[in-house]
C-alpha cells in the first residue's frame, strides 16, 4: 500500500487506471440511468417521481463514502505525516459536499411532489444539512491556513473530530425528530424495493461510486502537479 | 496541580476584569434572548413553547463570542508559548482554559437563564429544566468550542471560521438541552438529560486532547 503513495509512482498507476475508470464510470451511469428512466416501469405508488431515487439515494451514499474516506486519509496523513494522504483528504472535501449537496437538491426534488413540501426536519435530512456544513467547515479552515502542512494538520484534526462526532449528532438528530414527529411523513419503509427498480439503483451506486473515484483521482493528480509546477516556478525565479 | 490552578486563576481574572469579555457574553446572551419576542411577536404561549431552543442557542452563540480569544489573546502576546514551555502539558492547558471559560461565560449564563426564562412565561418546572440542562451541558460548548479555537488560532479571519466548524459539531448539545426543556413541557419522561450528561462528559474528556494537538501544531508554525 505504501509503496504506492510515493507520488511518482502513484502517477503512472493513476495515469494508468484512470482511462479504464472513467469508462466505467460511463457505462454504469448511462446503463443505469437507461435502466432508471427508461427501463423501469413507473411504480404503483409514486408514479414517474420514483425515478429520482436513482440519482439521490447513490449521491448520498457516495457523500457518506466520501467523507469516511477523507477521515481515512486524514488518519493516515497525521499518523504516518505522509503528503499524498494529504492531498487526498484535501481532494475529497469539495467532491464530498458536491455529493452532499446533489443528495439534497435531489431529495428535496423528490419531496415537493411527495410529501408536498420541499424540506422537513427529518432525521436523515438533517443530519446531511449538517454534514454538508462540516464539508464546508473543512474546506474554509484549508483555505484560511496558507502553510500547506500545517493547514492539512489542521484540517485533519478537524475531520477526525467530526468523524468521531458525526455518529453522535446521527443519533441525536434521529432522536430528536423521533420525539417531535407528529403527522407521520413516512418513507415506504418495509415494503421490499422490487427487482426492477434494485438493478438500476445497484447499477447506478456503482456509477456513482466509479465517478466519485475518477473525479478524486483526476483532482488529486491535479493537486500534485500543481505542487510541482509551484516548485519548478521558485526553482526557476531569479 | 499549582500550575493548573494558577492558569485557571489567571483566566478568570483575566477575564472577569476589565477588557476581558465574560459581562459582554452575559449581555448578549440577554440582547438575543430580547430580540426574538420582537421578531416572532409576543404571544406567549408560542414564546413558552420556543423559550428552550432560543435560550440553548444564544447560550452557545454567547459562549461562542467569548471563545475567539480563549487562546488568541495568549498566542497574540507570547503567553501561550510561555505557558507551553512551563510545567503544564498543553492537555492540561486546555482543560483549564476550558474550566475558566466556562466558569466565567457557561456559570454565569446558566445562572441568568432563569430570569430570561420568566421573560418567556416558561413554567417553574420547565425552567428547573432548563437550567440543569445548561448547567451540564455548557461545558460541551465551551470544550468543543476549544477544538475549534486552538485550530483557529493564528489564522486569518479565524474567528469567522470558528462558528462554522463549531456549530454542526454542537448540534447533539441543542437537540438534547432544548429537548429537555421540551419533554417537560409535553409531560414525557426526561431522556435527553442523561444524554446531554453523556455529551458533555465525553466532550470534555476528549476534547483537551484534540485542542493540544490543534494548539501544538499552531505553536510550531
Amino acid at each position: 500500500m505504501l509503496r504506492y503513495a510515493n507520488p511518482a509512482k502513484f502517477m503512472s498507476l493513476s495515469g494508468a487506471v484512470l482511462p479504464w475508470l472513467a469508462a466505467a464510470s460511463a457505462l454504469l451511469l448511462a446503463g443505469g440511468l437507461y435502466l432508471g428512466l427508461f427501463a423501469a416501469p413507473p411504480d404503483y405508488q409514486q408514479g414517474d417521481t420514483v425515478r429520482v431515487m436513482f440519482v439521490h439515494v447513490p449521491a448520498a451514499w457516495t457523500a457518506m463514502m466520501a467523507y469516511g474516506l477523507m477521515a481515512a486519509a486524514s488518519l493516515i496523513g497525521l499518523v504516518w505525516r505522509h503528503p499524498l494522504a494529504d492531498v487526498a483528504a484535501k481532494t475529497a472535501a469539495p467532491l464530498g459536499a458536491l455529493f452532499t449537496a446533489l443528495g439534497l437538491i435531489t431529495g428535496s426534488l423528490w419531496g415537493r411532489p411527495m410529501w408536498g413540501t420541499w424540506w422537513v426536519w427529518d432525521g436523515r435530512l438533517t443530519s446531511f444539512l449538517l454534514l454538508l456544513f462540516l464539508y464546508l467547515g473543512y474546506i474554509a479552515l484549508w483555505n484560511a491556513i496558507e502553510d500547506e502542512t500545517r493547514a492539512a494538520r489542521a484540517a485533519a484534526i478537524l475531520a477526525l473530530v467530526g468523524a468521531v462526532n458525526l455518529p453522535i449528532i446521527e443519533f441525536s438528530v434521529d432522536w430528536w425528530t423521533t420525539l417531535h414527529q407528529g403527522e407521520s411523513i413516512l418513507r415506504r419503509g418495509g415494503s421490499l424495493i422490487a427487482p426492477v427498480f434494485l438493478w438500476p439503483l445497484f447499477a447506478m451506486a456503482l456509477g456513482y461510486t466509479a465517478l466519485f473515484f475518477t473525479l478524486w483521482l483526476v483532482r488529486i493528480r491535479t493537486e500534485i502537479l500543481t505542487r510541482r509546477a509551484r516548485s519548478l516556478m521558485l526553482m526557476g525565479a531569479p | 496541580m499549582t500550575a493548573f490552578l494558577a492558569l485557571l486563576s489567571r483566566d478568570i481574572r483575566l477575564a472577569a476584569r476589565a477588557g476581558g469579555g465574560a459581562m459582554l457574553a452575559l449581555a448578549f446572551f440577554a440582547a438575543v434572548a430580547t430580540l426574538v419576542p420582537l421578531g416572532v411577536g409576543a404571544d406567549l404561549k408560542l414564546l413558552a413553547r420556543i423559550a428552550g431552543g432560543v435560550l440553548w442557542v444564544a447560550a452557545v452563540l454567547a459562549s461562542l463570542l467569548a471563545l475567539d480569544r480563549l487562546f488568541q489573546a495568549d498566542f497574540e502576546d507570547g503567553s501561550l508559548d510561555v505557558i507551553a514551555l512551563g510545567p503544564l502539558s498543553l492537555e492540561a492547558t486546555c482543560l483549564a482554559k476550558i474550566a475558566a471559560h466556562w466558569l466565567t461565560t457557561g456559570l454565569p449564563l446558566t445562572i441568568l437563564s432563569p430570569l430570561l426564562a420568566v421573560l418567556f412565561d416558561l413554567p417553574f418546572a420547565a425552567t428547573a429544566a432548563l437550567f440543569v440542562s445548561l448547567l451540564i451541558g455548557t461545558p460541551a460548548v465551551g470544550a468543543i468550542g476549544a477544538i475549534g479555537a486552538g485550530l483557529t488560532v493564528g489564522v486569518r479571519r479565524g474567528g469567522l471560521i470558528l462558528p462554522l466548524i463549531v456549530l454542526p459539531l454542537l448540534a447533539p448539545a441543542v437537540i438534547f438541552g432544548a429537548g429537555a426543556v421540551l419533554a417537560v413541557l409535553d409531560g414525557l419522561s426526561n431522556g435527553a438529560l442523561p444524554l446531554l450528561a453523556a455529551f458533555s462528559f465525553a466532550a470534555v474528556l476528549l476534547s483537551p486532547f484534540a485542542a493540544a494537538a490543534a494548539l501544538r501544531l499552531n505553536l510550531a508554525g
